[in-house]
């Protein structure tokens, strides 16, 4: 019962050790083969996920190696399979389900918010709800208005949730790996522009990456980008190039988990900058980057040599020619020009 | 027949079990009319769905699960939580938001569970306990039981997506459950035949090949033959089914709502004329059942109500500095220390301070 029409190479094996160079998609492949094989209880459901290899090829051979009981193709029926996968995880199963885009996610929206969300606090602690949900956003690639969103802030704004988003192939695979073996619902937040990025992973099954610690992913003193998922990757390339040219150092915060928060990696980071750029993939308005700028504002008051800036997606449904879409994206340009602005220094 | 006395059930084993059934029918009248009384002298707030004319879907249903069956319903679950065992006090602690409620005052009226009773709930959204249900089916399926999940929901519900996505799902995955829809006329003040195109609700299972059958839902009986039949099915064949039961609710939607915008004191009286709880008991007499023992059974319930509001009126309110408990699993506590600095004002308090975990 399976069909490899990707033609993706058998899967390697599970015993090896090491560091190896791989894509943030392998890397979350990586991490659900670990944890199938260590815990039978993990099983992976959604639209496309056994037979057509993923939507987006991430459980590309999972079918092959795990069978379809635990890699289960569902009809398309995001509220439905994702009820399921509260159900299945009330039961103690540690179900993975997959909604092809955070934009299709809004479809079950009431039962990751109205109902896992809620199991361990309505019912009194009584039953738990163990569940990964794991769906990538971005925009980029002339998706349009309907399929470009990113709704990070609503999901991290929902108590009973945690919310997790991995911007390198090694936090792809920790926090994956942590999500399944965190016994609350946790939303994972992939990016489909850095499915084929490329970085180091840890082979480790044991290594895992604990939700709610942020990372400094570039070090630096005159300035803090706070971000997450692609917008950090983005910072990155921006630090890089600030560096080389201006002698800029930006420091960015990777925060990993939204929700919870690691303000005081945030926190530590601003005091030593004393300057705070948030940026974000989504509309800012009411987003991650607002929470942000309200929790820096109140912890960093002293410190600020200027106000917090942010920096997120243009403010409309995101329009289909190439040159507008590119006008509404965060993109590196821009990040640019916003780090300038908060440093006074001309672009 | 032997006779019966208050504490005895009938040595008649033939009608031993219709017996308990019928303390059960009564004890969840008495139970509602209580929780009515107690809502309009405010000691119960929020929501308040009564069941009153339904007792004998809620209890014949019930009777057919076996033990390790699993149990989900929607939020008209006072009935159904009584006829799984949850003890009336536990129940009736829960509806006045006390510690000892079966779920320690975090949920109320309409979020009644037992785990220790395969009863998951106790859910407030309407139709949103069906994918739930259709879950714990697949996971039944996939660690091989012979358990099925009896799955409650109102007419009002199978107006939504959620009916067709969980129906298909079961009947695509051949899952272990058995939808059972309460249909009591109307879904709030709706009356089914305004709100679905195919007022024979059990029909629609057909657009899933699934069985799909409708019972006297003031039949006890009936109720619980039928379901016995369709949940063996799923516990042995894996076929999911429909059971479609027919009955009425006496009182509002909920106790905010005098229930006669819709419908008329005639209406109501008609039914109460049918009454299941009188219709159960006419059965026991007619079976040989002395009438004084089933006087002294009714006494035997009032009592249990009666202490079923004592201990709820003297039950603790659950501590302000647990607020937190619950929301998260013990052990998060590590993973929101860092979340602490610029806490809006109180949060830090209310959510970090020692909330976390039982």
């Amino acid at each position: 019962v399976s069909g490899n029409g990707s033609g993706v190479a058998a899967a390697p094996a599970l015993s090896a050790t090491g560091v190896e160079t791989m894509t943030y998609r392998e890397a979350l492949r990586l991490a659900m083969r670990q944890e199938m094989e260590r815990d039978e209880r993990v099983f992976v459901m959604g639209e496309e996920v056994g037979l057509f290899d993923g939507s987006y090829k991430v459980t590309a051979g999972l079918l092959d190696e795990f069978g379809p009981d635990r890699v289960r193709d569902t009809p398309i029926s995001e509220e439905g399979f994702l009820g399921a996968g509260v159900g299945a995880a009330m039961l103690g199963e540690r179900p993975i389900v997959e909604v092809m885009t955070l934009n299709f996610l809004l479809v079950a929206m009431d039962q990751v918010v109205n109902h896992a969300a809620k199991v361990g606090a309505m019912f009194g602690g009584e039953v738990r709800c163990p569940l990964a949900i794991r769906t990538p956003n971005g925009a980029g690639n002339q998706l349009t208005a309907q399929h470009s969103q990113s709704f990070d802030g609503w999901f991290a704004g929902t108590p009973g949730l945690k919310v997790v988003a991995p911007a390198s192939p090694a936090d792809a695979k920790g926090l994956l790996k942590a999500a399944i073996r965190d016994d609350d619902p946790v939303l994972v937040i992939e990016n489909l522009p850095i499915y084929k990025e490329k970085g180091e992973v840890d082979l480790d099954p044991d290594l895992i990456t604990p939700i709610g610690r942020a990372a400094v992913a570039r070090a630096g003193g005159d300035l803090t980008i706070v971000s997450h998922s692609f917008a950090t990757v983005r910072a990155l390339h921006v630090g890089e190039k600030l560096s080389a040219e201006r002698g800029v150092e930006v420091e960015v915060v990777d925060l990993r988990s939204l929700r919870p928060l690691d303000v005081e990696t945030v926190a530590a980071s601003v005091a030593k900058t004393n300057r705070a750029l948030c940026v974000e993939e989504g509309w800012p308005s009411y987003g991650v980057s607002a929470e942000l700028a309200a929790r820096i504002q109140h912890t960093c008051f002293d410190d600020l040599d200027a106000p917090v800036e942010r920096l997120g997606m243009a403010e409309v449904p995101l329009p289909y020619a190439k040159e507008l879409e590119l006008a509404a994206m965060p993109t590196e340009d821009r990040i640019e020009k916003a780090v300038l602005r908060t440093l006074d220094l001309a672009a | 027949v032997a006779t019966i006395d208050s504490t005895a059930a009938p040595v008649d084993p033939s009608v031993a079990g219709l017996y308990d059934r019928y303390r059960t029918m009564f004890l969840i009248r008495r139970f509602e009319e209580a929780a009515e009384r107690q809502y309009k002298a405010a000691r119960i707030g929020g929501y308040c769905h009564l069941s009153s004319g339904q007792e004998a879907t809620t209890v014949g249903a019930v009777a057919a699960l076996q033990p390790d069956d699993l149990l989900v319903t929607g939020y008209r679950c006072h009935g159904f939580a009584l006829a799984r065992g949850v003890p009336a006090e536990s129940v009736m602690a829960e509806l006045f938001g006390r510690a000892h409620g079966c779920a320690h005052g975090r949920g109320g009226s309409m979020h009644l569970l037992d785990v220790s009773r395969g009863y998951y709930g106790g859910w407030g959204i309407v139709g949103g306990q069906m994918p739930i249900a259709t879950g714990m089916a697949l996971s039944l399926v996939r660690r091989g039981a012979e358990q099925a999940v009896l799955c409650e929901l109102g007419d009002g519900a199978i107006n939504m997506g959620a009916w067709h996505e969980s129906l298909n799902l079961a009947a695509v995955w051949r899952l272990p459950i058995v939808f059972l829809v309460i249909n009591n006329l109307y879904g709030m003040g709706t009356s089914v035949e305004r709100a679905s195109a195919e007022p024979d609700l059990f029909k629609r299972a057909a657009a899933y090949r699934m069985e799909g059958e409708r019972v006297d839902g003031d039949d006890l009986e009936e109720v619980e033959a039928a379901t016995s039949r369709l949940l063996r099915a799923a516990r042995e064949e894996r076929h999911p089914a429909v059971l479609e039961a027919v009955t009425y609710r006496y009182r509002g939607h909920s106790v905010a709502d005098a229930g006669l915008a819709y419908r008329t004191k005639d209406e109501i009286e008609e039914h109460r004329r049918e009454d299941p709880v009188a219709r159960t008991r006419e059965l026991l007499e007619a079976r040989g059942v002395p009438a004084d023992g089933l006087d002294a059974i009714e006494h035997e319930v009032e009592a249990e109500v009666e202490r079923a509001v004592a201990f709820a009126e003297a039950d603790e309110a659950p501590p302000v500095d647990r607020l937190a408990a619950g929301v998260y699993t013990p052990g998060s506590e590590e993973q929101f220390e860092r979340m602490r600095p610029g806490s809006p004002v109180g949060e830090e308090e209310l959510v970090f301070a020692g909330g976390l975990g039982e």
